[in-house]
């Protein structure tokens, strides 16, 4: 049974249609990265399954371990498996991502026997002594954690809180929406070494991203391409090389002499 | 999500909604004539003066409108409310001297507890007379006063005539003018030159009858150099006619001395809260309100301060919660009168279920206040469509050597603020209570622990009762 799979997946945001029948499946253990030129309904994809109310599903499923995750709120997806790294993370005033962080875990805690659940800390002590390990890893500085949730946050350090959570909470299935973007090639590298220093066959990996940049350093086991809500190629690492050679017209051309 | 955000916040009032059977040494009968002035001032075997002052006041209370801007006042009925009553003909200084209904009452709201813990003193009204007072002893010795204004008017007439009603006059505002009138309770505090008081001294105001006006007055002062901080709570159980509480609070802080004045007030949505708050700060002097507003039916609270002195300072920093059929108007008020005086104002409102709130503040740099620097900043959260919030930010400016800043956000917690918390796997109430705690964090911190745990558990406990 996949991990996860996206079966036929119609969906639209504020009625209009962005997926159009996306079939998908990523395993622990795999690493895929999920391509495509702006719009495509990349974004799309990996708010709907971590269940944004303002994504719709019109048709289609969405299975966690073969059972449909739809009817789920977004709590009860993460306490699942499921991670979103966001684009775009919000900012929360007055809340510290210490804080916020260790409630995450203590309500992931809260609802599981899973084998994931277990490998979370249970107390404060052990807690901060791993997310301290970790802060380390992304070279940032401790001070990081007790600043209110991305408030005043460079770019850099946006992305390496995501990454941070992404860490710290272990999720068996973790989409990263654009890691990469803004990023320059050291922070790049960091982001990558820490991406390559949690994989473990317990972990699926979808990487959205727009530039084969990242791929140099967070080597992809999959390689899908999108365009207007679906998946149109699907393949190995030699896609990307192709993609970075020809653009994304060399895969237009190809799909339309398919729909031929 | 949007919609299930709607419904979420409902004060618990359960640790506070409880009544009491309790016997009365005396009860004015309903209504204010200056019968009742006259029989408030026997029963208190008051010196003339003090008489006078009250029935001056009455007259000054019947000539006034009631005030047109604001809230709504337009449902009180002066002649409904009992403006005095005893609830026991001695005041102890030890819990065991209070009468056993009303000890438990103030054991239920954990006042001795919190006395043993971390207060160095403490008064306890109820109703309207001051039931219990206790000062550390060393803090005696070093001559700080903290006592009931009662017993202040009795024991130390020099120093209460000298300042009663200097700060804020009866001819202030028509609540200012009742108060001075029917006054009854509150807290007396004197700190003499240079000695700073470690620990906080508190005062807690309880209304147990129905239809019960409370007018506390409080007097605060500090010598040179001295510091202290007052803390004051408040509470009544739920009925179905209205309760008035209409108290004045004056402090004076003279040169080089800090006074900080903490309240939460969480009045039962049934109470009319119009309070007047104000201080004077000379030379050096540093005043700061730190004033929350949680329950009441309606609360007008502006606290002030008038920076008389070179180089004073002020801070001005409230939470307004408002729910179904609340309004809270609050602000703050601040008078530039020296050079180089600054003031700094942050105002945090959160509405919901149709509650409204308003932040009314006014600015005011006299001529030749130069060097005088001003910052206000409001933040308002609205959580449903149904709420309100306005702003009312005045500015009197008369001098040009100034720095003054404003700054205000009126805010929803957003559908991708809670989805981005939920992602990690906490439920959408949990995800709200963050948001909330967090935009009241600048608040929070500036309360006692104690306090500030109380004012968490609140808040959540507003988030998590009603979901579903």
């Amino acid at each position: 049974m996949p991990t996860l799979e996206v079966k036929d997946l119609y969906v639209s945001v504020d009625g209009k249609e962005i997926l159009k029948g996306l079939d998908f499946t990523v395993n622990k253990g795999e690493i895929h990265a999920l391509m495509g030129p702006n719009g495509s309904g990349k974004s799309t994809l990996a708010y709907t399954i971590m269940g944004h109310p303002k994504y719709k599903v019109e048709k289609g499923d969405i299975l966690f371990e073969g059972k449909s995750i739809l009817d789920l709120k977004p709590d009860e997806r993460a306490k699942l498996g499921l991670f979103l790294a966001f684009q775009y993370p919000v900012e929360v005033p007055g809340v510290t991502l210490f804080n916020f962080l260790w409630k995450a875990i203590q309500a992931n805690n809260l609802d599981s026997t899973s084998p994931r659940i277990k490998q979370l800390p249970k107390s404060v002590v052990d807690y901060k002594k791993e997310l301290l390990e970790k802060i380390k890893k992304l070279n940032m500085s401790e001070i990081f954690v007790y600043r209110p949730i991305g408030v005043g946050f460079s770019g850099g350090e946006k992305k390496r809180m995501e990454i941070l959570q992404m860490a710290m909470l272990k999720p068996t299935i973790a989409f990263l929406d654009e890691p990469d973007s803004g990023l320059d090639i050291d922070s790049l590298k960091i982001v990558a070494d820490v991406v390559n220093s949690v994989r473990n066959p317990e972990l699926g990996i979808v990487m959205i991203t727009h530039y084969q940049r990242i791929l140099n350093y967070i080597k992809p086991d999959f390689v899908h391409i999108m365009l207007d809500g679906k998946i149109v190629k699907s393949g190995g690492p030699e896609i990307v090389e192709k993609l970075e050679q020809e653009g994304y017209a060399w895969i237009r051309e190809t799909t339309a002499e398919a729909a031929d | 999500m949007a919609e299930a955000i709607k419904n979420r916040i409902d004060l618990d009032y359960s640790k506070y909604d409880f009544k009491d059977e309790v016997k009365y040494v005396y009860q004015a009968k309903r209504g204010l004539s200056r019968e009742i002035v006259e029989e408030i001032s026997y029963w208190k075997n008051e010196p003339e003066w003090m008489r006078q002052f009250r029935l001056r006041s009455l007259e000054i209370f019947l000539k006034k409108p009631m005030p047109t801007w604001g809230a709504d006042l337009s449902e009180i009925n002066f002649d409904e409310y009992i403006y005095y009553i005893k609830p026991t003909d001695r005041k102890g200084r030890s819990w065991d001297e209070v009468p056993e209904k009303i000890r438990k009452t103030f054991e239920r709201l954990g006042i001795p507890e919190a006395e043993r813990k971390f207060l160095a003193g403490v008064g306890a009204q109820y109703e309207s007379e001051v039931v219990y007072h206790s000062l550390r002893e060393d803090l005696m010795k070093k001559g700080v006063i903290f006592t009931d204004m009662d017993t202040a008017v009795r024991e130390y007439p020099d120093i209460v005539k000298r300042y009663f009603g200097t700060v804020v006059p009866p001819e202030d505002n028509k609540f200012a003018a009742l108060n001075s009138a029917v006054w009854s309770g509150g807290s007396f505090v004197y700190v003499p030159k240079g000695v700073k008081v470690d620990f906080p001294l508190q005062a807690y105001f309880r209304i147990n009858a129905e239809s019960v006006g409370q007018f506390e007055r409080t007097l605060i002062i500090a010598e040179e150099g001295a510091e202290v901080h007052y803390i004051e709570g408040c509470t009544a159980p739920v009925y179905s006619e209205d309760s008035l509480h209409s108290a004045v609070v004056e402090i004076i802080a003279m040169p080089g001395s800090h006074v900080r004045y903490t309240t939460v007030q969480n009045w039962s949505k049934n109470v009319y809260n119009l309070v007047t708050k104000r201080a004077v700060a000379y030379e050096g002097a540093f005043v700061e309100w730190v004033d929350g507003n949680l329950g009441s039916k309606v609360t007008m609270k502006y606290p002030a301060v008038y920076l008389m002195g070179k180089g004073a300072k002020a801070e001005i920093l409230s939470i307004a919660y408002a729910g179904a059929g609340q309004h809270q108007d609050t602000g703050a008020k601040i008078i530039h009168a020296a050079p180089y005086t600054t003031s700094n104002i942050v105002s945090k409102s959160i509405s919901k279920d149709g509650g409204r709130t308003s932040y009314r503040g006014l600015v005011k740099v006299q001529k030749g206040a130069i060097g005088v620097k001003s910052t206000v900043r409001c933040d308002a959260l609205m959580l449903d469509e149904f709420s309100r919030s306005d702003t009312y930010p005045y500015m009197e400016i008369e001098e040009e050597l100034v720095s003054i800043g404003h700054e205000a956000t009126v805010g929803k917690i957003s559908e991708d603020q809670l989805f981005y918390l939920m992602s990690r796997g906490l439920t959408e109430s949990e995800a709200l209570t963050l948001v909330v705690l967090g935009f009241i964090e600048p608040f929070a911190k500036e309360l006692p622990l104690d306090y500030a745990i109380e004012l968490n558990k609140l808040i959540k406990l507003e988030m998590e009762g009603a979901i579903g």
